[in-house]
């Protein structure tokens, strides 16, 4: 029973354990039940575990005398089975099987740690999600694409009970009158952050339309960010970076930080990475308000940046049409990869950390796998794409000119041709971002501030540990604390997330020379194999060479022998697909005629 | 006098010696008591004598005291044997031991001295202790081995009790408790859950004691015959006599055969297992040379052969008895009773050529199958035959065979005779007959095979075919690119790459199809709109940048060549003077090489080589005690212990403390008494605990009903 609690939020959950609680109580063994034999099926499925138990003292002597069993078998014995796809969803590296001529105190460590690692693969698989919520998704009748249906018609077709999913906000018409330009959005859980270019900012709760503060900085605002909580966030203004709180007070001028044209903030790490005109990353630590690197890129002007999620890499995009990757350990790229002729324009990372999707000035649009920094796929954009944003599921929405185009299917191998749904906007678009855990994209424009449905964008099931679109403000404040606690410190940034779990290998080896020299020889080195003297002239020198070799170069042979299996094996696919050709080849035209 | 309180003395030290000794004893305190009381009035300066005890008969008789004649005298056998036979009272058995004692000439041989006594104890001492200490090293053992071990060691176990337990001294006092247990308990109900329910305890009890003393006396008999059986047995086995052994095995054998033919009516199930048997002892005799003749002693006999009879009949008995393993054993059928009879008769012995392995790309196999290639096949080919050709070649096939053991056998010394050229003979018309059936069944596989041949050289064909393809394709990529390569001094080393860098970047995308164009311009700053003007038209010059930036980095991980070379030292130096070619050589070291850089195939990928240093600390850099290399340290600790990524009860099991020890609570050290207990209770409590498991099932799962149903619900 032990963590059911934590993923109780989903209401279904409850109605089942309800159900569970209040079957009738249990009947003690002693308790005659006289025709348990005559149960109806449906009572046998849910009490087929006691049934094993109430037979009596009567049945049990019965039992003995005719040597044979009254009771029925349990139809679902054991443990409830788990799906595997399940249990590979949380299976943690390979499984390591105990070397050969392991010791025994190697072999209970290997051993223990195995079964453990399994147990917690299958409490964790067996306490996931039940029963999820499916992603939404639009739908165009025969012969019409999905990217002609209009946003109206959405708004119309869709349940208005169906709540929050279906929602079109028409901020445009509210900030129309005040905020003449939108530069950028970030939209946090239920919380809109929105900042003009002449100097508007303002935050908006969008679910209830609560205008929480609005203000005019009298500067150029280039970037606004939240910070961890919608109770502070940054801007980023002409000179300095601001840090504000929700009712529009400010908080710090940081003047380390000048001339920043975008902004990051890493959420586990606490930190706010920002990319100044001057060529300078910078990261401040929000929760001390320290900072924590300074790195000059020499790359010039700084104005793409993006984030991944995944190993809180940044990714910068230059004007030479190169991306490089940065951790505040470092003072150079850890990776730089050549992407367009043209400028970079615009980037973004998936969740995963698997895709990166860029687009340049040379009005094309790539998609790469960030493993092995490989291009999967590109395509051509008629205008180019000013800005690119990833919803949770996936989904990519590009914004050319005055058009948001989205994408289905972009993260593969193999390219799109056509978008999945097209929003005609007044004006040039500035920003783009998706609402977690919502249908809605939030687009910052010329005109003002536009939300679109993008049906299956956003995550259907969330989980409420981590962050809780739901949350009241007293969990809002638990969150905090513990996430404070649990801060992932800035040092275990870099391009492997895993790499705390491996062990150093420079050092180690260093050390291990270190020792080795200082023993004379190498305590980790296998055991030479030293054959047994045998009596009776079993130990000639023959004997004793034959016996070494029967054992020599074990580990070799296992490979020799792994792969001349495998290559028999495919030698025997090729054989009968051949065989399977031949005997189709060798019918002749007057086969039809034989009987 | 001086002598007499010196025997005192001895006799005082004496008791000591006994008293130290048996120093627990109650009754030495009297003693103790009296040798103080003697002390004390010794110490009173006027010595009173002490009265010694008449011990045995003298000549005088002092006033004082009882003393001896001749004290300090050794007493001699002889001297006591006198008396004796004076004396008409002694018995007649002391006398006799006495005469015998006398008679005996072996003097006793000297003590050890002092240090090789002490040596011996010291010896035994060590072995007394250690047993002693080592009793401990199971329970160090087992506590380094616990997951967890809770201080101090006997608690009472937490947890719900039974009510049995809790209610032991309790007794219902009231009338209506007492009449409420009477009415419980005289239908012999379970009032809460025990172990047992009435019932089966008394069925447990209904064992009476002429039953159990049957059964004793029963199992005592079985356990004596069993102790003879084994005595028996091993008399038999520490026999060393060859002959011996062979004769039983021999008669073994008849025994077993003799069974088996019964078995095979009366038990035919029982027959095939036997049969089965010994098919596997087929397979192991094929499998070994044991009776091959290719043994030390069957070389040395077949030395012996030419000369000896004897030798020579061992051998071939031996031979005889890797035919008799060897032959196949055929269950007899009625319909193929008779042709199998002949073909028992003449066994193919090509049992012992090695197996024809069908595995042509294991190298190890490989050599062996050309060796052996020819006989292989006209074993293998002969299968479709009829069955009365199959008999003679099998007669032919039996010579064979039974010629090259000769040949084995007496290696050197075969003169051909008239057999042997008879034989010879035999072989040229098999060769001849094997060749025409050859032609008959290779006839088919060879024309089944052609045809795959030419498959496979299809499939070839075709390979090269897609390969040329993707060149072409490549070609056309190069014709389809229309954008304007230009000549930039692009270095030689790099076309080396597979991929060209150019082609990469300048591939020909997709174009996306969008119902609506674009209608607003982009409206940026003037300043802006250059640079990105400039920018755009920039195209190769990144290209060329970007190269020139790897090579770089290349260029700067690579290890540089240390030149230690001295001008002037052995040879002339100067102005316009190199060393010579030999001393460069000499002294310029070459660091070696470092690891190929990742990103040595990814042209447009530049991949920092740089450690990272930050989190070397965090990391673990040395081994711990069990692990010998870092993939099974790294194994160990790959799933994490955090909430983030566990349910609540794996991550209590997992950071479960070491030692829990109770606030408060005073650890004692362990006593040996604690742990000897618990073996010993538990021994003793093994069966009583299975049927508590057995039995205490349902209780658990009458409590909690839920636990076991939420499972299936889950799913």
């Amino acid at each position: 029973m032990d963590s059911l609690i934590c993923y109780l939020p989903n209401k279904v959950n409850i109605y089942e354990f309800d159900w569970l609680f209040l079957t009738q109580p249990p009947k003690r063994y002693w308790e005659e039940t006289e025709n348990t034999d005559q149960r109806r099926p449906e009572e046998e499925q849910g009490t087929a575990v006691q049934n094993q138990n109430k037979s009596t003292v009567k049945e049990r002597s019965l039992k003995r005398k005719n040597g044979e069993s009254l009771e029925k078998k349990d139809p679902f014995s054991g443990e409830a089975p788990i799906p595997h796809k399940q249990l590979q969803k949380f299976q943690r590296g390979e499984k390591y099987k105990v070397p050969a001529g392991a010791r025994q105190r190697l072999k209970e460590a290997i051993i223990s740690s195995e079964a453990m690692s399994e147990l917690a693969q299958k409490q964790a698989a067996r306490y996931d999600l039940l029963l999820p919520e499916d992603a939404g998704f639009l739908e165009g009748d025969e012969d019409e694409d999905t990217n002609t249906i209009s946003q109206d018609d959405i708004a119309d077709a869709a349940d208005i009970t169906s709540g929050s999913k279906v929602y079109v906000i028409a901020f445009s018409l509210y900030l129309l009158k005040k905020l003449q330009i939108q530069k950028n959005v970030f939209v946090c859980n239920r919380h809109l952050l929105v900042g003009g270019k002449k100097g508007h900012v303002a935050c908006i709760d969008w679910q209830s339309k609560d205008l929480m503060c609005e203000m005019n900085v009298m500067e150029t605002v280039n970037d606004v960010k939240w910070l961890h909580t919608e109770a502070m966030f940054a801007v980023a203004q002409k000179r300095w970076l601001y840090i504000y709180d929700s009712k529009g007070l400010e908080l710090h001028c940081v003047k380390k930080f000048n001339d920043v044209l975008r902004m990051q903030f890493l959420p586990y790490h606490f930190l706010l990475a920002t990319a100044s005109a001057t060529g300078f990353l910078q990261y401040l630590d929000v929760s001390v308000g320290k900072e924590i690197a300074a790195i000059c890129t020499k790359m010039g002007r700084l104005d793409v940046m993006s984030q991944n999620p995944h190993n809180a890499v940044i990714h910068l995009g230059h004007p030479n049409g190169t991306i490089s990757l940065w951790s505040p350990n470092q003072k150079e790229p850890l990776v730089k990869i050549l992407c367009h002729r043209g400028a970079v324009r615009s980037l973004t990372v998936d969740k995963t950390g698997t895709y990166m999707v860029t687009s340049g000035l040379d009005r094309k649009l790539k998609v790469y796998d960030i493993r092995a920094f490989k291009p999967l796929h590109s395509c051509f954009l008629p205008a180019g794409a000013s800005c690119l944003s990833l919803s949770q599921r996936g989904l990519l929405s590009a914004a050319t000119g005055d058009i948001v185009q989205v994408y289905q299917n972009v993260l593969g191998s193999s390219p799109v041709s056509k978008p999945y749904m097209a929003h005609r906007l007044q004006g040039q678009i500035w920003g783009l971002a998706y609402c977690p855990f919502e249908d809605v994209l939030g687009i910052g424009h010329g005109e003002g501030f536009t939300s679109m449905i993008v049906p299956g964008a956003g995550e259907p099931n969330f989980d409420a540990l981590d962050t809780n679109p739901f949350r009241s403000s007293k969990q809002r404040q638990e969150w905090e604390v513990k996430a404070l606690l649990e801060k992932v410190q800035p040092e275990l940034i870099g391009l492997d997330p895993g790499q705390l779990s491996k062990v150093d290998q420079a050092s180690f080896e260093q050390r291990h020379k270190e020792h080795v020299e200082a023993l004379g020889f190498d305590p980790l080195a296998k055991d030479k194999f030293k054959p047994k003297t045998k009596k009776k002239g079993r130990s000639s020198a023959g004997a004793i060479e034959k016996r070494k070799r029967k054992v020599a170069h074990e580990d070799q042979r296992d490979k020799i022998r792994q792969t001349v299996q495998e290559r028999t094996e495919r030698d025997k696919e090729q054989k009968e697909k051949s065989n399977e050709k031949k005997n189709l080849g060798n019918k002749s035209t007057l086969d039809r005629f034989r009987k | 006098m001086a002598v007499e309180s010196g025997d005192e003395d001895d006799l005082s030290i004496n008791e000591q010696a006994i008293s130290a000794s048996e120093d627990e004893e109650g009754s030495d305190d009297e003693r103790k008591h009296k040798k103080l009381l003697e002390a004390i009035s010794s110490m009173g300066g006027r010595k009173r004598k002490k009265q010694s005890e008449r011990s045995e008969a003298s000549v005088q008789v002092s006033e004082f005291f009882v003393n001896a004649e001749g004290t300090g005298e050794k007493v001699n056998i002889s001297d006591l044997l006198g008396t004796v036979e004076k004396t008409s009272g002694a018995a007649n058995k002391t006398k006799k031991q006495l005469r015998n004692l006398q008679n005996s000439k072996g003097t006793l041989a000297l003590p050890l001295n002092k240090q090789q006594t002490e040596k011996i104890q010291r010896g035994i001492a060590y072995e007394k202790t250690t047993k002693e200490v080592s009793c401990w090293q199971n329970i160090i053992v087992q506590n380094q081995k616990a997951e967890q071990i809770v201080f101090p060691l006997n608690q009472e176990s937490l947890g719900p009790k039974q009510v049995e337990q809790v209610v032991a001294g309790w007794k219902a006092q009231t009338p209506l408790e007492q009449e409420i247990f009477r009415l419980l308990h005289s239908n012999s109900h379970p009032v809460n859950d025990p172990v047992l329910t009435p019932v089966e305890e008394a069925s447990l009890k209904a064992m009476s004691l002429e039953e159990a003393k049957i059964r004793r006396a029963e199992l005592q008999k079985t356990r004596a015959l069993q102790s003879y059986y084994e005595a028996k047995a091993k008399r038999e086995k520490n026999i060393k006599s060859k002959k011996y052994h062979k004769i039983q095995k021999k008669g073994k054998r008849k025994e077993f055969l003799k069974q088996f033919e019964e078995m095979v009516k009366t038990n035919p199930e029982g027959a095939l297992e036997e049969l089965k048997k010994m098919e596997l002892s087929r397979m192991e005799e094929r499998m070994s040379l044991k009776h091959q003749n290719s043994g030390k002693w069957a070389k040395s006999k077949a030395i012996m052969a030419k000369y000896d009879d004897s030798a020579r009949k061992a051998m071939q008995e031996q031979l005889q008895m890797n035919k008799d393993l060897t032959q196949k054993i055929v269950v007899p059928s009625d319909d193929e009773h008779e042709s199998n009879e002949e073909g028992l008769e003449t066994v193919p012995d090509f049992v012992n050529d090695p197996e024809p392995i069908i595995d042509p790309v294991n190298p190890w196999m490989r050599v062996q199958l050309t060796h052996e290639e020819p006989e292989v096949s006209c074993v293998t080919t002969d299968e479709p035959q009829t069955a009365e050709q199959e008999n003679e070649e099998e007669e032919l096939i039996g010579e064979f065979e039974r010629k090259r053991k000769l040949r084995q056998a007496d290696e050197e010394d075969l003169i051909p005779t008239e057999e042997q050229s008879k034989r010879a003979g035999l072989k040229k018309i098999l060769a001849q007959k094997n060749e025409k059936t050859l032609e008959g069944t290779n006839q088919t596989p060879q024309g089944l095979n052609t045809p795959e041949r030419e498959d496979e050289e299809g499939l070839l064909n075709e390979g090269q075919i897609r390969v040329r393809n993707i060149e072409d394709l490549e070609i056309l990529d190069e014709d389809v690119d229309p954008q304007p390569i230009v000549a930039t001094s692009e270095p030689p080393n790099k076309k080396k790459s597979e991929i060209d860098l150019k082609k990469v970047l300048t591939k020909d995308a997709k174009v996306v199809k969008v119902p609506f164009l674009p209608t607003v311009v982009e409206e940026e700053d003037h300043g802006e709109q250059i640079s990105i003007i400039k920018e755009a038209f920039a195209g190769d010059d990144v290209i060329s940048d970007f190269i020139k930036d790897k090579r770089k980095q290349e260029a700067a991980g690579k290890p540089k060549v240390v030149d230690l070379t001295l001008p002037g030292w052995g040879e002339w130096g100067g102005v316009g003077l190199k060393p010579s070619r030999w001393k460069r050589k000499r002294f310029r070291i070459k660091m070696a090489s470092s690891p190929p850089r990742q990103d040595r195939k990814l042209p447009d990928t530049i991949i920092s080589e740089n450690r990272n240093t930050s989190i070397a600390s965090h990391q673990v850099s040395q081994l711990p005690f069990p692990f010998q290399n870092t993939a099974q340290f790294e194994s160990c600790i790959r799933t994490p212990i955090g909430q983030t990524w566990n349910t609540q009860g794996v991550v209590k099991k997992m950071t479960k403390p070491k030692v829990i020890t109770k606030l408060g609570a005073i650890i004692a050290p362990m006593v040996k008494e604690d742990f000897i207990n618990k073996t010993t209770t538990s021994a003793g409590k093994g069966p009583q605990k299975k049927k508590k498991s057995v039995y205490q099932r349902p209780n658990l799962i009458c409590h909690h009903p839920n636990i076991t149903t939420i499972g299936q619900r889950i799913n």
